[in-house]
C-alpha cells in the first residue's frame, strides 16, 4: 500500500459543479470493471486526452459542488488510477464525498482556496492533519474535518482495504 | 424458526415490541421532521432521536445496485472475501441500464450479474428501471432503502427514507445489513394552487432547482407539504415520484412526502411483492424545526426548459423557442411512467412528429410498457412516426437506443442534461416535461406544450 499520510503534487484547477459525467461518461464507466481502464476515460469531459497530460500525484482543485451527478464510484476511480493523488473542493457533492473516502482518494473540502491556487502549483498535503500548503505563496489552509472512523480508512487505502485488515467495517466501533 | 428456542422466542418477540413502542414515540413526536422520523425508527444503535448532524447506523430494508454500479459492488465483495448477504430477500440487483447488452462488454458484466443472484439467491429484475420497479412493487412507507444510483431518492414518493450510495458500500451493506449515515437538516417546501394547463411537477422541479442550483439542497432533506386537500390530490403518485426523483438535480439526500391517501390508495391498487414489511403512517411533527422553509404556487409556473450543460440552467420555454431539435426524448426514471406517456400519447394523436426530429418514447418498467400496450398509447406512437422502445435507461446515459452524434441537439424528459450525457461532447441536452418535449418533437423545435391541451 503506498503511504498518502503527504502528498505532493501540481495542481490543475476547475471550476463549479463538475459533475460526474465529466469526470467519467456513462458509455465508457459501464463496460469495464477495470480501474485502469477506466482511468482513461478520467476527465473525459473535460479533455478526452486528460490522462495523459497528468502526472503521478498531481491534485485537483475545484471550485463548489465537485462530483455532484451519479453515484458513479467510477468517477473517483477513475481519477484514483489515471494518478491524481488528492481532490481539494470549496465543497463535494454528498456520493461523490463518500464514495472518495470509500476508495482512499483524499476529499479535502476547503471553501477558502478559491483563486488561491495557479494551475500547476505545487501544493503539499498532510492527510493526517487537514492540512494543505500552496508552497510557492506558503499559506496554508485547514480542511473540513471528518468523522474519526472516515479518516482510518482513508488512510488504510479505502473500505476494501480496510475490512480485509481488520475483518470488520469502520463505523462499527464494536 | 424451527429451531428457536421458546427462550429465544420470547426475547425476539420482547425485542420486536420494545422496536415497535420506540417507532411510535418517534412517529408521535412532534418536534421531528419526516426525515428525522424515519431515520431514527431504523437507528440500530441508541433507541433515542436522532438529530441533524448525528451519524447514525441504519438497518437496511433494501440495498440496490444496477448493471453499472453492480458489478463494482460484486467485485469490492468479493475482494473483501465476503460469500454471504444478510438477508437475501433485501438485496436486489437490477440489469435495467443497458437492457438488453447492447455489446459484448456490457453482456459479461450482466452475466457476472446473474451469476451473483443464482450463487446467493437474492432479488434479480431485468428490464424495469430500478426506482419505478422498488415503486411499484417493494417500497412502502417507513423502509430504509439505500442503493447505488443516485436517483434512488425517487422511492421518497412513498415516504420511505431512500437515497444513493456507492458501489462498496453497497458491498458493505449486503454483507451487514447496516450503513452509517448523518442525519440531513430539512427543507419544508410548501405547495398551494393548482397547475395551469399543459403545466406539470416536472416544470415545478426545474423551477425549483432553477432557483435553489445544483448544491441547492446538497446533504439536505426536501419535505413537501400541501397546503390543502385539493392540492394532494393533484398530486398523483406518478408527479410525486417525479419530483422525488428530479430533487437529485439540487444534491437532496431524500425528497419526502407525507403518507396520505394518495399513499393509501397506490398501495391498494399496486401490492407490494414483499409483504412481510409494515407500512407505517408518517407525518411531520406540529413544532418540527426546518433550516429553511420555501412556498411554491404551482398556479403561477410555467412551462419551463433547462440546459445546456447544467440542470439550473433553467429557462422559460418562451425564451428558447424555435431552437431546432434533432432528437426528442420521452422517458426515463424521472418522466418515463403511465401518465408521462399518456401526455405523449393525448399530444401525438393523430399528428406527425416533425420529419428532422427523431421521436423517441422508452417506457420505465415493464408494467408501464404493458399499460401503454393496453391503453393505445403505442399505436398512436408508430402512427404519429415516434419509435417505442422497451424499459430501459437507454438514451438518458446515451448508452443505447438513442445516443446523439457532434453536435446534435436534443430535448428530454430524461434527468440530466450534462456535458456529453447523452454522446458526442459537442451534442446538447435540453430539459423539459414529457409535454413539451412532445409539442417539441411535432413541431421540430422547442415549443410551447399550452396550446396543445
Ligand atoms: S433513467 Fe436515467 S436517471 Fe433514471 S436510473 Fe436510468 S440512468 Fe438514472
Amino acid at each position: 500500500m503506498t503511504n498518502i499520510n503527504i502528498i505532493k503534487g501540481k495542481a490543475w484547477v476547475f471550476g463549479d459543479n463538475i459533475n460526474t459525467d465529466i469526470i467519467i461518461p456513462f458509455r465508457f464507466k459501464s463496460r469495464t470493471n477495470d480501474p485502469y481502464e477506466l482511468a482513461k476515460y478520467a476527465m473525459y469531459g473535460y479533455d478526452p486526452d486528460f490522462h495523459k497530460k497528468i502526472s503521478k500525484n498531481d491534485i485537483i482543485i475545484a471550485g463548489r459542488n465537485f462530483g455532484g451527478g451519479s453515484s458513479r464510484e467510477q468517477a473517483p476511480v477513475a481519477l484514483k488510477y489515471a494518478g491524481i493523488s488528492a481532490i481539494i473542493a470549496e465543497s463535494f457533492a454528498r456520493i461523490f464525498y463518500r464514495n472518495a473516502f470509500t476508495i482512499g482518494l483524499p476529499a479535502f473540502e476547503i471553501p477558502e482556496i478559491k483563486g488561491k491556487v495557479d494551475q500547476k502549483e505545487e501544493l503539499k498535503i498532510d492527510v493526517t492533519t487537514y492540512t494543505v500548503e500552496n508552497t510557492r505563496t506558503k499559506e496554508t489552509f485547514l480542511a473540513r474535518k471528518v468523522p474519526e472512523f472516515m479518516q482510518k480508512m482513508l488512510l488504510e487505502g479505502g473500505l476494501v482495504e480496510y475490512y480485509n485488515k481488520y475483518k470488520k467495517f469502520p463505523w462499527i466501533q464494536r | 424458526m424451527q429451531n428457536m428456542t421458546s427462550a429465544s422466542l420470547q426475547r425476539q418477540q420482547q425485542h420486536q415490541s420494545q422496536d415497535t413502542s420506540h417507532a411510535k414515540t418517534i412517529l408521535n413526536d412532534n418536534s421531528l421532521t419526516i426525515a428525522e422520523k424515519l431515520i431514527s425508527i431504523k437507528n440500530v444503535e441508541t433507541k433515542s432521536v436522532s438529530m441533524p448532524g448525528d451519524i447514525v447506523i441504519v438497518s437496511v430494508d433494501l440495498a440496490m445496485a444496477q448493471d453499472s454500479t453492480g458489478p463494482l459492488a460484486i467485485r469490492s465483495f468479493t475482494e473483501m472475501g465476503i460469500n454471504k448477504l444478510y438477508d437475501p430477500s433485501k438485496v436486489l440487483l437490477v440489469i435495467d441500464h443497458t437492457f438488453p447488452a447492447a455489446d459484448e462488454k456490457v453482456a459479461n458484466l450482466h452475466a457476472m450479474m446473474r451469476d451473483f443472484v443464482s450463487k446467493h439467491n437474492c432479488l434479480l429484475v431485468e428490464g424495469s428501471i430500478s426506482h419505478q420497479y422498488i415503486l411499484e412493487y417493494l417500497a412502502v412507507p417507513g423502509m430504509m432503502i439505500l442503493g447505488a444510483d443516485s436517483h434512488t431518492c425517487q422511492a421518497g414518493c412513498l415516504s420511505a427514507f431512500a437515497t444513493g450510495i456507492g458501489s462498496t458500500e453497497t458491498a458493505a451493506v449486503w454483507a451487514t445489513g447496516q450503513l452509517w449515515l448523518k442525519v440531513p437538516d430539512t427543507i419544508k417546501i410548501n405547495l398551494s394552487g393548482i397547475f395551469g394547463k399543459g403545466v406539470f411537477a416536472r416544470d415545478l422541479i426545474l423551477d425549483y432547482i432553477g432557483k435553489v442550483g445544483e448544491d441547492g439542497a446538497n446533504y439536505k432533506a426536501l419535505e413537501w407539504k400541501f397546503s390543502n386537500e385539493n392540492i394532494r390530490k393533484e398530486f398523483t403518485m406518478d408527479s410525486r415520484a417525479c419530483i422525488s426523483n428530479a430533487s437529485m438535480e439540487c444534491g437532496a439526500k431524500i425528497s419526502v412526502f407525507p403518507n396520505d391517501e394518495v399513499t393509501t390508495k397506490y398501495l391498494e391498487e399496486n401490492a407490494r411483492t414483499n409483504n412481510d414489511l409494515k407500512s407505517i403512517k408518517i407525518q411531520a411533527g406540529a413544532s418540527a424545526k426546518y433550516e429553511d422553509e420555501f412556498e411554491i404556487e404551482c398556479n403561477k409556473i410555467e412551462p419551463k426548459v433547462s440546459g445546456p450543460d447544467n440542470i439550473d440552467n433553467v429557462h422559460s420555454v418562451e425564451e428558447l423557442s424555435n431552437m431546432e431539435i434533432d432528437q426528442a426524448f420521452i422517458g426515463s426514471s424521472t418522466n418515463g411512467r403511465i401518465e408521462d406517456l399518456e401526455i405523449a400519447a393525448r399530444i401525438l394523436k393523430g399528428r406527425k412528429v416533425h420529419k428532422n426530429t427523431r421521436c423517441i418514447v422508452t417506457p420505465a418498467s415493464v408494467k408501464v410498457y404493458e399499460d401503454a400496450i393496453k391503453r393505445g398509447y403505442v399505436e398512436t406512437y408508430l402512427q404519429s412516426g415516434a419509435v417505442f422502445t422497451n424499459a430501459t435507461c437507454g438514451a438518458c446515459v446515451g448508452t443505447h437506443l438513442g445516443a446523439l452524434g457532434e453536435n446534435e441537439i436534443c430535448l428530454s424528459s430524461s434527468s440530466r442534461n450534462f456535458v456529453g450525457r447523452m454522446g458526442a461532447l459537442s451534442s446538447k441536452v435540453y430539459l423539459a416535461s414529457p409535454a413539451t418535449v412532445t409539442a417539441s418533437a411535432i413541431e421540430g423545435k422547442i415549443a410551447d406544450p399550452r396550446k396543445y391541451f
